[in-house]
């Protein structure tokens, strides 16, 4: 009864506090810098580096075999915006990239022991607002200012309000499905690893060696469920929100 | 006495929130389903038929997410504690 009272509080503390406030600016009355964008910071350093490393001094035939991973990296989402946007969208090929990359490095980075960056709700909500904003420009260019508002009253001038709402749907829908997978998964796998201590805590197999614990019953189960919850989850939830992305975009630009 | 009533009722409603999960299960596994049959009639379609399915499998996820973020917010966000 106490170990499960325990396991609770422990899990709830880290969803309820949400990210851990690591910082704070001294400005506009204290702005806090959480773990999300201390993280996400190093991401965007960490990708840059790698981009850099990754495509200096190219050849015109690959001798390299960084050369080649660029390449297939680069053909790789191409190739996708291609087949979902079509050739005259490629110009959103860069943004697609840059998507996919932070968001599956985001939610990877759990794999690492740090909390990702992708289950808080204000980085899948910016994401999905700029997909929005694209999706709006998008809409504006195809039809101009007043097919826009026109396009709300569609069938019949009464269904305007579920239009509007359908409007409002799409990015709100889009940032809870990445941030409710990742976040889903970091809560099964913190209760999962409450369990287990807590279970090797009963059965006497808990070592304490200085400021670490070592659970043995909590050795080799939690990756099994690691490998879908983090690897899987964050792989698929980043190609999913760049497809989302691509097919909302150049749906609305017809 | 009131703080209790409102936490237990937050917990029963955050499980008959998730409740909510049996419709994605379902739609999932029919889509899956589909998806297989597909495959084992033009294997050659494979690529094509996974990739489409992932996309509407987690678009039907989304329904149980909305939920599932429901019980999260009962959970450790009560937004009626502090309505008290």
């Amino acid at each position: 009864m106490f170990c499960a009272a325990n396991v609770a509080a422990e899990a709830s503390s880290e969803i309820v506090h949400g990210p851990k406030v690591v910082f704070e600016i001294p400005l506009f009355g204290g702005i806090s810098i959480t773990e999300t964008t201390v993280i996400g910071w190093v991401l965007i350093a960490v990708i840059f580096f790698l981009c850099l490393w990754l495509t200096h001094d190219l050849k015109k035939v690959p001798e390299k075999k960084r050369q080649v991973i660029a390449e297939m990296a680069v053909e790789f989402v191409n190739n996708m915006v291609k087949t979902s946007m079509g050739e005259k969208f490629m110009g959103y090929a860069p943004y697609i990239a840059a998507l996919i990359v932070f968001s599956a490095s985001g939610s990877l980075v759990g794999l690492l022991g740090l909390r990702s960056m992708t289950a808080d709700i204000n980085v899948t909500a910016t994401w999905a607002l700029m997909t929005f904003a694209l999706i709006t420009y998008n809409k504006f260019r195809a039809n101009g200012a007043l097919g826009y508002l026109k396009s709300f009253t569609k069938p019949i001038f009464l269904l305007a309000p579920i239009n509007i709402l359908s409007e409002v749907a799409t990015p709100a829908s889009m940032a809870f499905r990445h941030f409710g997978n990742i976040a889903g998964g970091m809560v099964i796998t913190t209760l999962l690893y409450m369990a287990l201590g807590a279970l090797s805590n009963l059965l006497h197999l808990e070592f304490v060696l200085g400021p670490f614990t070592l659970d043995v019953a909590a050795v080799g189960i939690p990756a099994v469920l690691s490998v879908y919850f983090d690897l899987f989850s964050a792989c698929i939830q980043a190609y999913i929100f760049s497809t989302l992305t691509m097919v909302y975009v150049s749906s609305a630009a017809e | 006495m009131e703080r209790a009533i409102v936490l237990g009722c937050s917990a029963i409603g955050a499980g008959l929130a998730m409740i909510g999960g049996l419709g994605p299960g379902i739609g999932e596994g029919y889509a899956v389903g589909k998806t297989i049959e597909a495959i084992a009639r033009q294997p050659e379609a494979q690529g094509d038929c996974t990739r489409t399915m992932f996309i509407g499998v987690a678009m039907a996820e989304s329904t149980g997410i909305y939920s599932f973020v429901v019980a999260l917010l009962l959970m450790f966000a009560n937004p009626f504690i502090g309505k008290l």
